[in-house]
């Protein structure tokens, strides 16, 4: 796969202090696990994170702390994975750290409907912004909108372009409140992405403003 | 989340000093405790980075009682995952500092954070030879402390109060790409110390 739109630095060294709401950093842990280049870059930001670890003065620790892990230690089972190993359940189209929240194919979840050709599918938990998947048809573009923080895509199926450029399967579009854009689907088949807020999104257009309340973004 | 003044951290900070033994020693010993279960070995990683994890877990703001429940699951799952440990990928003080960060954050949010894999971790093909990497975060260190105070102030919110853009944004009275800004020419300068890669965008 060739990714050409990846994270920005800035939210890389957040995802790695561990800075990011939840939905940000879902949409940045599913790019890192298909993308090997931004993997490299999270893996200096961790180090980042290590070297700070490293200068901390110490805190005391209970004294009897080491003992009790050292009792509980002869009973403790290594751990030997952390993915499941039940291949037969995992769908290529799913990003690994998505799996822990969809246990089936995309296809096969349950979309809500917004408008005609924009439905979308909501991730378990609430916060400020939004983390959901929205898949939108062919030819259809979403909402033009701004944001009063920053926007995560994740491609996962088909394509679309909005003025920044074209993002295809894997690519990430990374914005905040500089920008406002309306994605355009390009791709014949549906295009389906993941996608966090830190804040409400803000529509430009008078009928954005009307469906504001029903869509819940 | 500590209520202390923005950046507090900058001046409170202590100087990224070389400990007794270096960072490389420390890998070596929790790459030996990957290779082998060792009580005595994971008792003296446990007495030097228990008490850091400690610090760290307060600094994100989780309670005192509560912090040592924390630091106490961080340290087992060292002990659990040791095996999955490799000195060449990262030092010692970097795998644990993402044990610890994960973990607080599953206490916190009673959600776990998302994360690529340890799997997809260490099945990324490491381009820098052994040792190579704790060199690197004892660079990392060093270029930390050389940074300008606006730099190193919106680091260490990020990483020592856990604050998203928008937070350190209102707290320090600034817009969000002014956040992201001095982030990134942070970012930049710790990854010119790591190799002077070019990362195409």
């Amino acid at each position: 796969m060739s990714i050409n739109h990846h994270l920005d630095d800035a939210t890389l060294v957040s995802y790695s202090a561990g800075a990011l709401s939840q939905g940000m950093a879902l949409v940045v842990a599913s790019h890192l696990s298909i993308c090997p280049q931004c993997r490299k870059r999270a893996e200096v930001n961790d180090s980042v994170g290590g070297a700070l670890l490293e200068s901390l003065e110490a805190e005391t620790v209970a004294d009897g702390m080491l003992a009790s892990i050292l009792t509980r230690l002869d009973d403790m089972p290594v751990q030997l994975t952390e993915v499941s190993t039940d291949t037969a359940v995992i769908d290529p189209e799913i990003p690994s750290p998505l799996r822990d929240y969809i246990d089936r194919p995309l296809d096969d979840l349950e979309w809500k409907r917004i408008v005609p050709g924009v439905a979308y599918y909501d991730m378990p938990w609430e916060g400020h912004g939004v983390s959901r998947l929205l898949r939108i048809a062919p030819g259809k573009a979403m909402l033009a909108h701004t944001h009063n923080g920053n926007e995560l895509t994740m491609v996962l199926r088909g394509s679309f372009s909005d003025e920044v450029g074209r993002f295809r399967r894997g690519d990430v579009a990374d914005l905040d409140d500089q920008i406002e854009h309306q994605p355009l689907v390009d791709s014949k088949e549906d295009c389906i992405c993941l996608i966090a807020t830190d804040a409400p999104l803000r529509f430009t257009t008078l009928f954005g403003k009307l469906v504001q309340p029903i869509t819940g973004f | 989340m500590k209520n202390t003044p923005p950046g507090e951290d900058v001046d409170n900070i202590v100087q990224l000093s070389q400990a007794d033994m270096a960072s490389s020693d420390w890998s070596d010993l929790l790459g030996s405790l990957a290779a082998k279960p060792d009580k005595n070995i994971y008792a003296r990683l446990f007495n030097h980075f228990a008490p850091k994890v400690k610090a760290y877990i307060l600094r994100l703001g989780v309670g005192v009682s509560a912090a040592e429940e924390v630091t106490q699951e961080v340290m087992l799952s060292v002990w659990r995952k040791a095996h999955m440990y490799h000195p060449e990928k990262a030092a010692a003080s970097t795998w644990i500092f993402t044990l610890a960060r994960n973990q607080s954050i599953d206490w916190m949010r009673k959600q776990k954070y998302p994360q690529y894999s340890l799997d997809e971790w260490s099945e990324t093909a490491s381009e820098s030879g052994q040792g190579e990497q704790e060199v690197l975060s004892d660079r990392v260190a060093k270029a930390i402390s050389q940074l300008p105070e606006k730099q190193a102030q919106v680091i260490y919110m990020s990483y020592f109060e856990g604050r998203s853009h928008g937070d350190i944004a209102s707290r320090l009275d600034i817009p969000l790409g002014s956040v992201k800004s001095r982030i990134r020419l942070a970012s930049e300068k710790l990854k010119q110390i790591w190799g002077g890669e070019n990362y195409e965008h």
